[in-house]
């Protein structure tokens, strides 16, 4: 009989897993010597100004020449490329910087988290503190709050959120309960008490801008300063769900090894740069201090006990995809990682990817 | 009183690293600053169950390996989320090249 999983932070899986001890677990990790791993974690400016340079530099180019051309046709691409610019590279600088390992300087991670935090519609405060618990009990049901693949999978949810039909409505729900001094049941049993008011603050002011930003939009009749700000976390958000979906999708959950539960996925130079290097997702989770710009150089390190990666999106897709149709109607379903098979070709100091394919498996019990 | 235990040499920590050591079951971590100074605290962040000796030292910072939480190793205060409680820290002395830990 399927299991019925209740993903709610509240609810009696979460409890499940505390007594069962899979919550706060100690996690695989591959061993690397402290001398590189040292080496991996140096924090550098360099890079990531070069990046919020050129991001920055696009937004304004983009949305400017946009603006400049609206209302004709040719303002369709501009402001294609500026939404996944804002709708969709927000999501990953909100990652990096709240990690704190995208700069070297602290304030430059905090400017560039905030203002991603903005464009993403993510509360700083609430999502800082769900992203720990995600970090904490990734992929363990009723304690990792940020799990998009359910099993069953939520698929109309899942494809409107291409467009950000559900997550900005509840985007604004949750401001407007924050900007009345509230945070919701779920967000109050991971935010300590302490760090409410920040929540309260933030949800003021950004109903201050979203409300100029449509009070414009009526003086001068015309949508687009909407086009600007706020707008494009729904036209452009559409990247960032495909690279998301490929982190953790039809792989298992309640398991405390990444190897099992999180995928990497090589992919182009420009999703790579949208998405901020998070492409390398296993190496990430087992190491959140190694900054963006060195996971590649980590992933070479300790490629020989990891699973081979995707090697595309769209074969990534093909993985994932069919499993989640199946788990409609058979929740168990799920893309069953073999240990044995690539630890064995870790030992031997190198990757083995046709092991590693051989050993995964959709488990259809 | 004091209780000066024998942690180890100075130079089997780097200048801006951090090493364990253990006592009586209980963790520490002991740090050596830029300036060759030296330092020790608990083992353990004060967020989870992390050792403190995988993280990061940048400064006087110890970065925690688990979410990126900070201390300052010099005085055990936390330097926000999510650090909520400080670290407890302990005296040094350095005597013919050997750490000692008042561990009381
Ligand atoms: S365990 Fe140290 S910051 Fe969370």
């Amino acid at each position: 009989m399927a299991v019925v999983r209740d993903y709610s932070l509240l609810g009696p899986d979460g409890k499940r897993a505390i007594e069962s001890g899979l919550a706060a677990a100690q996690w695989y990790r591959t061993s690397v010597p402290r001398k590189r791993m040292k080496e991996l974690m140096q924090r550098r400016d360099g890079p990531a100004i070069r990046d919020t340079a050129i991001w920055l530099a696009l937004l304004a180019a983009f949305g400017g020449t946009g603006a400049y051309v609206w209302p004709s046709w040719w303002a369709l691409p501009l402001f294609g490329a500026y939404g996944v610019l804002y709708g969709s590279a927000s999501d990953s600088r909100w990652h990096e910087c709240g990690h704190g390992t995208a700069f070297r300087t602290r304030w430059m991670n905090t400017a560039v988290y905030n203002l991603a935090c903005f464009m993403i519609m993510r509360d700083p405060t609430v999502w800082r503190w769900s992203h720990t618990r995600h970090h904490t009990d990734t992929i363990i049901v009723g304690r990792d709050p940020e799990i998009i693949s359910m099993r069953p999978p939520k698929l109309f949810h899942i494809a409107a959120n291409f467009l950000g039909l559900f997550d900005v409505p509840t985007a604004f729900r949750h401001m407007a309960v924050h900007a009345v001094g509230r945070l919701t049941a779920e967000e109050a049993s991971f935010v300590p008490e302490t760090e409410w008011f920040r929540v309260y603050r933030t949800a003021r002011a950004w109903l201050v801008i979203y409300t100029a930003t449509i009070a414009i939009c009526v003086a001068t009749a015309s949508v687009l300063p909407a086009m600007l700000i706020g707008l494009p976390r729904m036209y452009g958000a559409w990247h960032h769900l495909v690279t998301g979906l490929t982190q953790h999708s039809g792989l298992a959950d309640d398991v405390v090894d990444h190897r099992l539960n999180t995928r990497t996925v090589s992919m182009n130079p420009i999703s790579r740069f949208v998405y901020w290097n998070m492409n390398y997702h296993v190496e990430h989770h087992m190491f959140p201090m190694v900054p963006f710009h060195a996971l590649p150089r980590l992933h070479d390190e300790i490629k020989g006990d990891l699973p081979a990666p995707s090697p595309s999106i769209l074969a990534a897709f093909g993985e994932f995809v069919p499993v989640m149709l199946r788990q409609r109607t058979h929740p168990e379903a799920f893309i069953e990682r073999d240990l044995s098979s690539w630890a064995a070709a870790g030992d031997t100091g190198g990757a083995n990817p046709s092991a590693v394919s051989a050993a995964t498996t959709m488990d259809v019990s | 009183m004091a209780t000066w235990i024998e942690a180890c040499g100075a130079d089997d920590v780097d200048a801006e690293d951090v090493i364990p050591f253990e006592h009586d079951g209980h963790p520490y971590a002991i740090y050596r600053s830029p300036a060759d100074d030296y330092h020790a605290t608990d083992g353990w962040c004060t967020h989870e169950q992390t050792l403190l000796k995988d993280g990061l030292v940048m400064g006087h910072i110890i970065e925690c390996p688990k979410h990126n939480g900070r201390f300052d190793y010099r005085t055990g205060e936390g330097k926000g989320a999510p650090i909520c409680v400080n670290l407890r820290t302990y005296p040094v002395k350095l005597e013919g090249g050997t750490l000692y830990i008042d561990v009381d």
